[in-house]
This record gives structure tokens, sequence and C-alpha cells, in this order.
């Protein structure tokens, strides 16, 4: 046993964090620490910057422009980039639809896709949930049918997050209607610029927008740019969910996440004296640590499995339930240590009046009401533990 | 043993509860929730009509009320509304003003409105560390997140005097005042007092203050549990009607066993509320007001975030009432001491 990582490990650790300390723009961390809403063009130009070293498409193989790095590599990537405060790759072209191209696509698809979503030209969105379509997927209802060299598309997606930035949306369409609903569905590329589609955006829980409705009327869409076989799609589906679940445990946000709630607690005040020297609030801090740092290992546990003989298997499931209530838990203690600080409410307004912004600190209640969504999306923990029982206890 | 209301609170609790459904329903409330002054005016006026103030003040003060469950009554029917009404600076304030004997009219039917300024971002709930200094009849300091402080017109300000504390009265005229919604809804304000005159209502008041902190703090409980309730209906009519894999998700065990704790929950909360107020006014009111406040704010997350979680992404959505009720219910517990807070209370009155 060994939990230390290779020299070439660690000399590959330094290398990264050379690179963000150089590269990373001071402005665009701190709106990241502070939890400031990103807008589409601090994530292009973080993009860029990655993309130019060659180290955006950090997931996929070399032949494709990608990094070809291990397992451990990339987490070690995602470790460092959460450490400096680097905005988050956004996942829907990069994470998603890029490895399902390259298992699924053609050499056509391939060829075209691919570079657009290395160099910006593409800002691709998720078409998948659907108002009556959200822990049962395969219920979906989004219609398209064949008509000559084109497919017709009529229904609804919804949850389709930072799709008001995106041009292009993949989809997850039915093409059947009879058998087992798994076995009549497609996955489907679509120019949003396409007539007869219309988005809408949906306001959140604290106020903020990133996700958005997506209406579909006789959209229609060349048959070409279909993925894979008719009905092919929910295999797509299921291939694309599991990279979805790369980084599920969210080690490098909680760390950090820790470390802020710890310097909340040391300039909060309670009763004279800073908030970290009270006990009972200490032990709640400690808890969370206690968890995180097995979680740690636990995730290094499912890397190392993964490193050494591939895939990882549904065990993975055990990371996004434990991994994201971590997380909901730091933003839970952020909220408490701001106490009644924590109340007024984020807007713009408040970021341009110095008085608000220390009455608010750094916006720890939203964060806390926009995080609980992480143990409802990409599969909620409650079909995460049903993943579990079926695949790992076999219940 | 009887655990009905007097038909006098009944009549109270009918009138006000369909006050509030009629003129106060979601839509309207989300609307005035978050744009100054942070609540409808007018309705402020009719609910004061409805005599929902004086509901919170005892007879000789001007009153027909001011025990515990007449602070339950009016607070249970605001929560279950999720109302932004200013109700709770007005609670605090008509408490001072009974402890210092003052005249009170014009709180009490509405005409003015008063905010209670105690915390500050260094000394959110505990009284012992306020630093706003009082010095002949000039105040000094910042008092944050004042509750009801973005439109009202008189603020009443706790504030250092020699070694004690004492309140004074402050205009919203001569101070400064930054408002804003809180993320929950409803009006708050920075008040920034930089030598603002003031006038002395209650000096040596850390016991009078004390005893107002609690009236809010059963009050916060009330409201809690009326909000609670109301969740608990959203949450129920969802598991019922919303269908995934062919059935209502309420037929699924993992989901039935959750909302039977949550039922647990809320029910063990109405009872500790009902405690507390059964002990205003008597020695034993601050141990069991903490008791409840704890308890209140533990109960009142737990239904907030298993409410989000098993209704899914359609909670974490602005238009579902129920992330309107999950952020009150949260936000609930840093208002006058949260959980630690109070818990601490209850642990102090264990030393001998």
């Amino acid at each position: 046993m060994d939990l230390s990582f290779t020299k070439e490990e660690e000399a590959f650790r330094d290398e990264v964090r050379t690179f963000l300390a150089d590269n990373l723009p001071d402005d665009l961390a701190e709106k990241v620490r502070i939890g400031g809403e990103l807008e589409k063009h601090d994530m292009e130009r973080w993009h860029a910057i990655l993309n130019e070293k060659g180290w955006l498409a950090y997931g996929w193989p070399v032949e494709f422009g990608g990094t070809g790095w291990s397992p451990v590599e990339k987490h070690i990537f995602e470790d460092e980039a959460a450490r400096a405060n680097a905005p988050r790759i956004v996942p829907f072209g990069l994470a998603m639809l890029g490895p399902v191209l390259q298992k699924f696509g053609s050499k056509e698809q391939q060829d075209h896709y691919l570079p657009r979503i290395l160099d910006g030209t593409d800002w691709w969105c998720q078409g998948y949930s659907e108002p009556g379509a959200g822990s049962d997927l395969a219920s979906l209802k989004t219609r398209a049918v064949r008509d000559g060299d084109e497919y017709v598309i009529n229904g609804q997606k919804t949850w389709t997050t930072l799709g008001q930035h995106a041009d292009w949306i993949f989809c997850l369409v039915r093409t059947k209607t009879d058998g087992k609903p798994q076995e009549g569905i497609s996955f489907i590329l679509v120019d949003l610029a396409t007539p007869g589609i219309e988005m809408r955006p949906i306001k959140l829980i604290e106020g903020g927008h990133e996700v958005n409705e997506v209406f579909f009327t006789d959209v229609r869409v060349p048959a070409a740019n279909l993925v894979g076989e008719e009905n092919m799609g929910w295999t797509i589906a299921k291939f694309l969910l599991g990279h979805e679940r790369t980084n599920i445990a969210g080690v490098g946000f909680s760390m950090k996440a820790l470390e802020e709630v710890k310097a909340l607690a040391r300039r909060t005040k309670r009763n004279g004296k800073p908030l970290i020297e009270n006990p009972l609030f200490a032990a709640r801090i400690a808890d969370v640590e206690i968890e995180l740092e097995a979680m740690k290992i636990t995730n290094l546990r499912m890397l190392y499995t993964a490193q050494t003989q591939g895939a990882p298997g549904p065990e993975t499931s055990i990371l996004k339930i434990k991994g994201t209530v971590i997380r909901q838990a730091l933003n839970d203690l952020a909220r408490r240590a701001l106490g009644p600080a924590a109340a007024p409410f984020p807007s713009e307004a408040m970021f341009g009046n110095a008085a608000l912004v220390e009455a608010g600190d750094v916006n720890n209640a939203a964060d806390y009401f926009n995080n609980r969504k992480l143990s409802i999306f990409g599969g909620s923990n409650e079909i995460q533990r049903n993943i579990l029982t079926k695949a790992m206890l076999e219940l | 043993m009887d655990f009905s209301l007097t038909e006098d609170r009944r009549m109270l609790s009918d009138s006000l509860n369909r006050f509030i459904s009629d003129k106060y329903g979601y839509d309207h409330r989300v609307k005035v929730a978050y744009d100054a002054p942070f609540h409808d005016t007018a309705l402020w006026v009719e609910m004061c009509e409805l005599g929902v103030l004086y509901a919170l003040a005892p007879e000789d003060a001007g009153g027909f009320g001011g025990a515990g469950f007449d602070i339950t009554t009016v607070f249970e029917a605001l929560g279950r509304g999720i109302c932004p009404a200013p109700v709770l600076g007005s609670l605090l304030a008509s408490k001072l003003l009974t402890a210092a004997g003052t005249d009170q009219s014009a709180l009490l039917d509405g005409s003015v409105r008063y905010a209670v300024a105690i915390g500050e971002l260094d000394a959110p709930y505990d009284l012992d560390a306020i630093e706003t200094e009082a010095k002949d009849g000039k105040l000094t300091g910042r008092k944050a997140v004042v509750y009801g402080g973005a439109d009202a017109e008189v603020f009443l300000v706790a504030a250092k005097s020699g070694g004690t504390l004492a309140v004074y009265e402050v205009k919203a005229s001569d101070a400064q005042v930054t408002g804003y919604a809180m993320i929950d809804g409803g009006g708050a304000a920075e008040l920034f007092l930089d030598a603002t005159p003031g006038t002395e209502v209650l000096a040596d008041a850390t016991a009078a203050l004390e005893d107002a902190l609690d009236a809010g703090r059963l009050a916060l409980c009330a409201e809690a549990v009326g909000a609670m309730d109301a969740t608990n209906e959203i949450l129920l009519d969802y598991l019922r009607t919303r269908k995934q894999f062919g059935v209502a998700i309420g037929k699924f065990q993992a989901l039935q066993h959750r909302a039977v704790d949550l039922v647990t929950e809320i029910e063990q909360a109405r009872s500790i509320t009902i405690l507390a107020a059964s002990k205003m006014g008597t020695e034993e009111q601050a141990k069991f007001v903490a008791m409840a406040k704890t308890l209140i704010g533990r109960a009142a997350r737990l239904v907030a975030e298993e409410a989000i979680q098993m209704h899914g992404g359609i909670a974490m959505t602005w238009e579902a009432a129920v992330s309107h009720y999950a952020k009150r219910l949260v936000m609930i517990d840093a208002q006058l001491g949260d959980v630690d807070y109070h818990l601490e209370r209850v642990i102090a009155t264990y030393a001998a």
C-alpha cells in the first residue's frame, strides 16, 4: 500500500501548477472565488487559453487533439484547476459530445465538429430531460420523424444548461414508439438557428439564469446529423452519462470550499471571538473535513481501479452521492458562518454596493440554494442509489 | 388539558389566513417581495385594520393580546402564506415600547412603521458584543440586516451607553439607510449611524431587549411551523401527482419513509413551539424559547432540503412555490440566533 503519487506524477502536478499560476487571469480566479456569475466571454477566454496550451480537451485521445492523459493525470489537472479557482471547463462539447463523436460518430462528423469544439466555433448544449422525463429519461417523448433526407422534430426539452450561449444542441429524440421505450431513441445534432426552435430561460431558486427550456415545432434537421444508427440513442446516452461522471466527486471544489469556510469562520465573530473558536461550529467543520479526507481516498481508490483495470464500475455512484453531500454541507457551513449577513439578495445591485457586498460577503446563501442542484442533476442521488442497489449489491 | 385556540384567536387566525390567501396570493407575494419596498404597503394598511398588530400588544399598552399564543397565532398564518409584510419589526418594537411604557398607538394602528436595530456584522446574535455607541444623544455605529428596515420610518436602536445597553429612537430620515431584498424575499437594511441624533427610550435595556428578542424568536418558530405545513402540503401533492416509471413517485417506499420522517419532525416542531409559547412571561421563557429555536432551525432546514430533493429539478426554479418556501425555511435559522447560538443557551442552563 502506497498512497503517494509517483515522481513523474508529482512533476506533472508541478507543471500544471506553474501553468495555472502563469496563465489563469486574476480577474477570472477572483470571480470564481467569490461565486460571481461567469459570463460567456469569461468562459471563452479561459477555453482559449487552455486550447492554446493543448489542454482544453484534456479527456480526449491525442489523435483528436486531446492530451491523452491517464486517469491520474486528469485527476491532478482537475484538482489543481479547482485549487487555483479556475473556471470550470464547459462540459457539453468537450466532456460529453466530443467522446460520443469519437466513439459513435462518422469520420465526417468527427472531422467537422471536433475542431470546432476545440476552437470555440460551436458552443454545445444538451437536450436530454423533458418535463415528463427526468429520472425516467427513457420515457422521453420529443418525436423525430423521417421525411426524405430530413428528420422533423416536435417536442420540448428542459434543464438545458447554458443553452442561452449555445449554437448547437445534441438531443435524444424518439424515432420509434412501439417496443421498449429504450429501443426507440436516437441521438441527433441540431443547429439552434434552425426555424421552429424557441429557447426560454428558466429562473432558478436563487434568481440566476443558467438553464433553459427548448421548444421544437416542425424543426427540419438533415438526416446526416444522426449520430450512430437510428434507435441506438440509448446506448449513446448511457455512454455519455458515464462520461458525465468524470470528476463526479468534486473533491477539488470541496477542498477549496473547506478552505473558504475556515477563512470565513476566522474573520466572522460570535460573542466577541472568531467563530472558528466556537466548539459547536468547529465540530461542524471537523465533521465535514473528516468526510472529505475519506472521500479523497475513496476517489483515488476508484481512480486506481480505472487506471489499472480500464473503466470504473458502478461504484462511482458512491462518489456522486457522497461527493455532492459533502459539497452541500460546505455550502451550508458558509451560509451559517455568515449568519444574518447571508440574507441580502445577491443581485447586480449588491455587487455595486460595498455595504451589501460586505454584509453578504461572498454570496453564500445563493451558492447554498443553487447547489441543491448537485444532488438532483446528472442522475439524482436517488437514481444513484437505484444503480448501486442493482449493479453493486445485486439486490 | 386543551390544545385548541380560544375563540378570539381562532377568529384572528381564520381572518388572517383568508386575507393572505385572498390578497397576498403566491404570485403577488413573489412580485412584491423582491422590489422596494419589498412588501405591499396598501395591504399593510388593510392587514393592520384586521388588528394584526393589536394582537401582539397587551391591553395596558393599547393592544388586545400580547401573550405567547397571540404571537404564534399571527405568525403561523404569516408563515403559511409566506407573507413578506414586516410584522417581525413591529413585534420587536412593540415589546420595547411596552417595556418603556411609551405610547405606541401609531405603531399599533400601522400608521408609523418601526424596525428594531440590534445585530451588527460582528455581533449578529449576541447583545454583549454590540459596539454601536451613544454619547450625548448621538449614535455612532453600523447595524446589519435590520428586518423591515428598508421602509421603516422609525428605528429603535440598541447601543452602548456608558457600561450598559440602552435603546434609542432614531428617525430614518436622520440616518443613512441602505435597503435591500433578502434572498427569501421581504426587506431589510444596513443602518449607518454617524453621530446620528437619537432619543433614549429605555436605559439599562438588556432585559427588555432579551424579552423582545424572545418574543421575536417565538414568532419565527411559529412562522416556520406555518411554512412547514404549507411546504408539506405542496410536497405531498407532488408525490401524489408526479409520475415517473409509470407510477406516482409517492408510491416509491424510498420517498414514502422520508415523507413520514418530515411529518414527524413537523409535529415535534409544532409541539416545542406550543411549549415555548406557554412559557412566555415565566422565568423559563428564555430556556424554552432557545429549545424551540434550536429544534425549529434543524427541522425547517430538513423540511426545506428534503422538499427540494423529493421534487427534483422543478423545486430549483423560481416559478415553483416550493422553492420560495424552502428559502424562507432555511433563512429563518439565521434570524435572531441560529441553531448553535440557541443550543449554547440551552447548554448554559445546565450549569448549576
